[in-house]
């Protein structure tokens, strides 16, 4: 079979097999090699009192308890504003909307955000939340950033299962006389729990990995608060403090520990939601 | 009664209109902010002299405010990136979607996704502690935070956009055309690479695109490797992005300086390009999706 193809097809044939078998390995290497090395680094330089304190000129040790509490409080803060915009933008669009051209051009704005690079949020969130709307640098101005730069992503996730919800279930209702708004509370808004889910996950995932937009809303400081607190004062996320203890202070041991940190919950989170959205796909059937 | 109910369903109607309409408000806010913060600027150093000036001075007892060594920076190292990513990505992805076992493929994809999710910042880390150095031994360098550190580094990133992106569009391609390809004799390979790949060619562009989109918008990573002088880009050199070049003075700028609202200007040619390649992702997108 082989020979009769002639040597110019096999060539291009061998040839076309050997990049692929190159570039698959080669992407491959690249992944275990980065995860293998960021962990084998990180993962020795964590110790509980790495992970329990806040750093301290005094002893001169290095504890990444605030940047920890700061990632947590970002992402509460965010998701409590993002998920009400993202989920209503998501229900106008495919329960409400009858215009198509509204709907094009809601559709065209996400695409557009969604495509805007982090350092531009992080400069147009520091002239908006922290110099025009005077929050100054907190937690507050660089969590009503990420709710901008993440609106796209739960809308998307919430308008793909809202098209999942077969369309009988509303007819169902409005058959039944009870209005718009009662169908999508009580009908549809279930329907699309897996979808919002899903997004949430996919919004704590980038949270936790962004920085560039948190670097001039959020600051760098190492305070330990309490929430209330914290939302309100400046406080640098892991990442941010990643960055500057890799850049500025030279801590390489610290800056290991934390992108090894980093790797295993961003790690954790997209692989659950892919299980969270295979777990709702065999629920449903 | 019924015009009560009728009443409140036309307020929540009107709620959710105005939930829809917020992605455009925010757009529209970004836009107005780039353009108010950046244009005086331009308009007080003069377009040309902003945009094809060599020199960035801004400190100097005669300031110069050219950004033309960041624009080129980034013209630069994202074709770079493009180079060495997208053959790569390329072919990993026709392997993935045409020839790889269910199990083979589920890894692999699961592998590819979550190198989409580690954080920039990581990325920069082990650039600047494995990659720098590397590239310093190597090519015997002075220093080895340059211009083809930060390539190296973006070619990586935008790996998995490539792959998913041209993954989910040779997939959509008909069988039958394969099938027909099949028919005529041709083996799995000529089929794959010569019916497959042309009928996925808006999609395959369209990753490129948005690769391009990834790279150009990059800061943190690449901060972090490219040493972040001003110079007029050259391979082994230090050089700086229109990116790094905002986020690496803003923290130090006097505000309402005129040093500070040139670099908005900066962001603002940033977001320009940004909404060109944008614009050419929806077209070839579209494309796609009518083909």
């Amino acid at each position: 079979m082989k020979e009769s193809l002639g040597s110019k097809r096999n060539r291009y044939i061998k040839t076309m097999k050997f990049l692929m078998g190159a570039s698959v390995f080669l992407t491959c290497a690249l992944i275990v090699a980065i995860i293998g090395y960021v962990l084998i680094r990180g993962i020795p330089n964590i110790t509980w009192e790495f992970l329990s304190t806040k750093p301290s000129y005094l002893s001169g040790t290095i504890g990444i308890l605030p940047d920890i509490l700061n990632t947590v409080y970002l992402v509460i803060t965010t998701l409590v504003f993002v998920l009400p915009l993202g989920v209503g933008a998501a229900i106008y669009l495919t329960e409400y909307a009858t215009n198509k051209k509204v709907v094009a051009v809601i559709e065209y704005a996400a695409e557009t955000l969604s495509g805007i690079p982090s350092i531009i949020y992080g400069l147009v969130g520091m002239l908006l939340f922290c110099q025009f709307m005077s929050l100054k640098t907190s937690i507050l101005a660089g969590a009503l950033t990420l709710v901008i730069m993440n609106l796209p992503t739960i809308m998307r996730t919430t308008q793909e299962s809202l098209k999942t919800v077969p369309q009988s279930y509303r007819e169902g209702g409005f058959g039944l006389g009870a209005g718009r708004w009662r169908v999508i509370r009580t009908v549809v808004l279930p329907g699309c729990i897996d979808g919002i889910i899903t997004g949430c996950i996919l919004t704590v995932g980038r949270i936790v990995g962004e920085s560039a937009a948190l670097l001039f809303t959020a600051g760098f400081a190492h305070a330990l608060n309490g929430f209330f607190e914290g939302v309100t004062s400046p406080g640098a996320s892991l990442t941010v403090a990643l960055y500057v203890y890799a850049k500025e202070q030279g801590e390489f041991e610290v800056a290991f520990a934390i992108a090894a940190i980093l790797m295993v919950l961003t790690v954790t989170i997209n692989l659950s939601a892919t299980m969270v959205g295979k777990f709702f796909e065999k629920r449903r059937g | 009664m019924k015009s009560k109910k009728q009443l409140i369903e036309n307020i929540i109607h009107g709620v959710f209109l105005i939930l829809g309409l917020i992605t455009v408000a925010c757009v529209l806010v970004i836009t107005i902010y780039l353009l108010v913060a950046g244009i005086p600027a331009i308009n007080k150093i003069g377009f040309m002299k902003f945009m094809f000036g060599t020199k960035w001075a801004p400190t100097a007892s005669e300031p110069a405010y050219g950004i033309l060594p960041f624009i080129l920076t980034s013209v630069y190292g994202t074709s770079g990136a493009i180079i060495l990513g997208v053959p790569v990505g390329f072919f990993t992805s026709v392997y993935l979607a045409k020839f790889a076992s269910p199990k083979m493929k589920k890894i692999v994809e699961t592998a590819v996704s979550l190198l989409a999710g580690i954080p920039s910042v990581v990325y920069g880390l082990v650039g600047m502690i494995v990659l720098v150095p590397a590239v310093r031994k190597v090519f015997n360098l002075p220093d080895g935070a340059s211009l083809f550190a930060a390539i190296i580094i973006l070619a990586i990133m935008i790996l998995p956009s490539i792959i998913k992106v041209s993954m989910t569009s040779l997939e959509a391609v008909p069988p039958e055309y394969e099938e027909g390809s099949f028919a005529l004799g041709a083996t799995p390979v000529e089929t794959y690479f010569r019916v497959s790949v042309t009928a996925a060619k808006s999609g395959i562009v369209a990753a490129i695109v948005l690769g391009v989109g990834r790279a150009i918008g990059e800061a943190m990573a690449v901060i972090m490797v490219s040493g972040n002088v001003a110079n007029m880009p050259s391979l082994f050199q230090s050089v700086r992005f229109l990116t790094t070049a905002v986020s690496s003075e803003m923290s130090y700028v006097s505000a309402g300086s005129l040093h500070q609202q040139a670099l908005f200007s900066i962001a603002l040619v940033l977001f320009f390009f940004i909404m060109l390649i944008n614009a050419c992702l929806n077209f070839f997108l579209k494309r796609d999706k009518t083909n």
